[in-house]
């Protein structure tokens, strides 16, 4: 008899990670509530709104991580292309917090400030029932998932495959930006969606709605890191690692690598949308610049710090380099770019598993090491 | 012959030669009434054709004064008797200037023209030609005549057939006209096709042009002067395509290199690109600090200097970075991405976050004017020059020399090319330096009609691999045809849709391309066993 889901899904994190996601999770749902709504400013174990803005922006990214390391870190395929199904999610669910505005904005106008501006008198097709929560929660994961699927099925089946198909990623997302850049799109061009009041009904500054959003982060964080456990330790993603690995011997011995990869690709679209919708009411702003190639690739970066074909690697990947771009910005915004640009390097040359491959290494050379103290010493005494 | 030559050459020198004016015809430019003055300045014009030029061209100068009765010129301290052009002695005590209003000055510099149109010079003669031109009325036509007559340069003559035609328009005669008509067809300036518009229209109940035979042979020659028009239009696109295409292949030539034999995918060549544009803003500030006389060829000094800057980048990069990482393409794509953000940085700390100001030098100002409505910039035409000559200088090397009979040896075949003895170490750092130095020419070029600053690197990277994917990798063929169809696909396209859409449809239509031929437009032919 097949193992039901449920236990499957609950055996693909071992105990240690069940206690990692506990202690995120009481973090997330019981610290953060009580450290930024009960306690006092004063109060030196406070939680400020703008730390909770940069962690819960930081969960959002570690998501997109992990989405990324699926198809990169045991699928082989590079995309840098990631960034527009972040911000495609993005944008699906800040066409619902425009029309939350309402009449609030400084039009007073049924439609978004944007489109007054514009001298539009009605709404475009395809923000008809943006006013839905439920129906945009459908956009955010369907027309990623979509477009996603629809690029992945034509780049897949004609096996472009390695740098090629990095590059083509980067024309679709380099496209997507153009487009969205373009008022006549009908996503407010250049400066995109910002200005939001409300969330389902609930004031989207408030702190309570902040906490609320934050612990959705983290749940969700926690959800796509199980998901792609119990992905890559089934035995779909064992064949996943083999095409990467070997894509024409796994041919050869009968799969058809298409539908791996294809699913692979658009489950990462998918959780990176997600990752968008849960952005950007945290951010308060999305605009064309999300789609911009750099940002794309700066998500392989977390990936590739944080140590690629690890779960855990990516999260802490993408950890470190946004804390690190938060206080350089602040503190040296002239260097930052010399920071990450050496950081690209140095990972690539010297960090081929990432921090997670480092501290694996270390450990064992500590205790290779230990062992080879041992043998000197025997060696000094005999 | 040679007494021609000397009466010409006395008639240039001194006025004084020339026969004598009849007083008459000069009074009436000095009358209250513009309409008066018109008239005479067009008898005077006719009447003497060689003596009327200095007069005329004192009364539009405000040097032709009355002094009495007599007209005079008033030339420095001299003055001359407008009539016979004699210096009067002592000079008049009463001297009134005469002034000018904007109808007799437009009049006045219409009849000039004209009679310019007999000099000597043949460059004031097509100058005039082209003056009366745009002037030209029923009331020239006997002045053209005559100088059609006296023509004998081809090209002046069918310059002033084309204005002759325009002055018969006005003609009562409609034979004239019609003969009119059918010369203007064969212009391909669109102000010839304003003029004849109105023949075709209706005004009120009746037509413009009241005869049928004229307003029919006035349809048939708009439709073939906007032929031309159109096909103009399409020559110049196809050149703006091309000049794109060529600053594409510029940009794209370094990549095929560094792609195609090293299977390196450089993020940072758009930031090489970058240095060959700072070096021609270097360049330009050292002559200017230096060598202020010689500032104008600043930029021939520009090509070696970035040639060399870039490609001293870019073996840097190589030897430093990309060796390491040779068989991990993917590795290889974040490093030297890693790098680009690197070089921004260093361009922003060294020259400032602001774009720098390249001037182009005087000598790439204007252009050729092909047609009428088709002006070629010079700037332009010397940058598909310039790639002409690197794609040229580029094939020579590798397809002449030493070093890039190994190059070809080590995109074939690798280990083979090892075991034949060929140090595929120091190929790689080579060729890696020459697609570095050639993107630092290609800087250069863009030195001249884009903005210089540390992101323009940015903008180039998505187009340039788009042009290397499309064309296939290690063809050089391939990046040419990729990058010159992509410029002028692009232009005709802008036309039709606007920058950003037709930029946007471009970059579907490769990504299409590219899921029908993964190996591009030119593949490599043979066997190959994938990894």
């Amino acid at each position: 008899m097949r193992t039901p889901l449920i236990v499957r899904l609950g055996r693909s994190f071992d105990s240690r990670g069940w206690l990692l996601s506990g202690l995120v999770a009481a973090f997330a749902l019981i610290a953060v509530p009580i450290m930024h709504l009960l306690l006092p400013p004063e109060n030196p174990l406070h939680l400020s709104t703008w730390f909770i803005t940069l962690i819960g922006k930081i969960l959002c990214y570690a998501i997109v991580a992990v989405a990324m390391d699926l198809i990169w870190g045991y699928g082989g395929i590079l995309s840098l292309g990631h960034g527009l199904f972040f911000a495609l999610g993005g944008y699906a669910f800040g066409m619902y917090l425009m029309r939350q505005i309402g009449r609030d904005g400084s039009y007073q106008s049924d439609l978004p400030d944007f489109m007054v501006f514009l001298d539009w008198k009605e709404m475009p097709w395809f923000w008809a029932g943006s006013d839905s929560f439920l129906w945009v929660a459908l956009l955010v994961l369907v027309v990623p998932a979509l477009i996603a699927f629809v690029f992945g099925y034509f780049a897949f089946r004609s096996r472009i495959k390695g740098v090629y198909f990095s590059i083509i990623t980067q024309a679709l997302t380099y496209a997507a930006m153009l487009l969205f850049f373009r008022n006549e799109t009908g996503f407010g061009g250049n400066n995109g969606f910002t200005d939001f009041k409300r969330i389902l009904d609930h004031s989207i500054t408030a702190a309570e709605t902040r906490v609320v959003l934050f612990a959705l982060s983290a749940l969700a964080l926690i959800g796509t890191l199980l998901l792609a456990r119990y992905l890559v330790t089934s035995k779909y993603g064992r064949i996943l690692t083999a095409i990467r690995d070997a894509e024409s011997r796994v041919m050869f011995i009968g799969y058809n690598p298409l539908w791996f990869k294809l699913f692979a690709w658009t489950l990462s679209a998918m959780l990176c949308a997600i990752a968008g919708a849960l952005y950007v009411p945290q951010v308060g702003i999305i605009n064309p610049s999300e789609m911009s190639v750099a940002n794309s690739i700066e998500i392989a970066i977390w990936v590739a710090v944080g140590g690629r074909g690890t779960l855990i690697g990516p999260v802490i990947g993408a950890f470190l380099v946004n804390l690190a771009k938060s206080w350089f910005t602040v503190s040296f915004p002239e260097y930052w770019l010399f920071f990450l640009g050496t950081l690209f390097v140095v990972a690539t040359l010297y960090l081929p598993q990432g921090v997670v491959g480092l501290w694996s290494r270390l450990r064992s050379g500590v205790k290779q090491g230990g062992k080879k103290a041992i043998a000197a010493a025997k060696g000094a005494g005999a | 012959m040679r007494t021609i030559g000397l009466l010409f050459c006395g008639w240039l020198l001194s006025a004084s030669c020339l026969a004598a004016i009849d007083p008459v015809l000069l009074k009436p430019l000095a009358a209250e009434d513009s309409d008066t003055r018109i008239a005479a300045i067009a008898a005077l014009a006719e009447a003497a054709p060689e003596e009327a030029l200095p007069i005329l061209q004192a009364l539009s100068e405000g040097s032709l004064a009355i002094a009495g009765e007599r007209m005079v010129i008033v030339d420095g301290r001299r003055v001359l008797d407008a009539a016979s052009n004699a210096e009067i002695k002592p000079a008049p005590g009463t001297i009134e200037t005469i002034g000018i209003n904007n109808r007799v000055r437009r009049e006045l510099s219409a009849a000039m023209a004209a009679l310019r149109l007999f000099s000597a010079e043949r460059a004031v003669r097509w100058q005039a030609a082209q003056e009366v031109t745009a002037s030209a009325d029923a009331k020239m036509l006997p002045l053209l005549d005559r100088a059609l007559a006296s023509e004998t340069d081809g090209e002046i003559r069918s310059r002033l057939q084309m204005a002759h035609a325009q002055a018969s328009l006005g003609s009562t005669d409609a034979e004239v006209r019609l003969a009119a008509v059918r010369v203007l067809g064969e212009s391909s300036d669109p102000r010839v096709k304003q003029l004849l518009l109105p023949l075709t229209e209706k005004r009120g109940d009746g037509w413009v042009e009241p005869d049928g035979a004229v307003r029919a042979a006035a349809g048939t020659s708009i439709r073939a002067i906007e032929q031309r028009l159109a096909w103009a239009e399409n020559l110049g696109r196809a050149f703006t395509g091309l000049s794109l295409g060529s600053i594409l292949l510029l940009a794209a030539l370094g990549l095929a290199i560094t792609y195609g034999v090293m299977g390196v995918i450089n993020m940072a060549h758009g930031e090489l690109l970058m240095v060959g544009a700072y070096s021609a803003w270097v360049m330009q500030s050292v002559f200017r600090a230096y060598f202020p006389e010689a500032i104008d060829w600043y930029l021939l000094a520009a090509v070696p200097v970035g040639f060399l800057a870039a490609a001293l980048v870019g073996v840097l990069m190589e030897r430093i970075v990309i060796r390491h990482l040779y068989g991990r393409p993917l590795e290889t794509l974040l490093a030297t991405w890693g790098i680009s953000l690197f070089l921004m940085q260093v361009a922003r700390t060294l020259f400032g976050a602001q774009n720098v100001e390249v001037a182009n030098p005087a000598w790439l100002a204007g252009g050729i004017e092909v047609l009428p409505n088709l002006l070629l910039p010079w700037n332009r035409i010397i940058i598909v020059a310039f790639s002409i000559a690197v794609l040229s200088a580029m094939w020579a090397i590798l397809n002449l020399s030493r070093l890039g009979m190994f190059v070809r040896a080590v995109t074939q075949n690798r280990p083979m090319a090892g075991c034949v003895g060929v140090p595929t170490g120091r190929i790689d750092t080579l060729a890696f330096g020459l697609g570095a130095g050639i993107a630092g020419l290609g800087g250069v070029a863009l030195s001249q009609i884009a903005n210089v600053g540390p992101d323009m690197g940015q903008g180039y990277i998505v187009d340039s691999f788009m042009v290397v994917v499309l064309g296939g990798v290690g063809q050089l063929a391939g990046a040419v045809w990729a990058a010159l169809g992509l410029g002028v696909f692009t232009k005709f396209l802008e036309g039709w849709t606007g920058a950003v859409v037709a930029k946007i449809v471009v970059l579907v239509f490769i990504i299409i391309f590219i899921q029908k031929r993964p190996q591009g437009l030119f593949a490599v032919k043979g066997r190959f066993v994938e990894s």
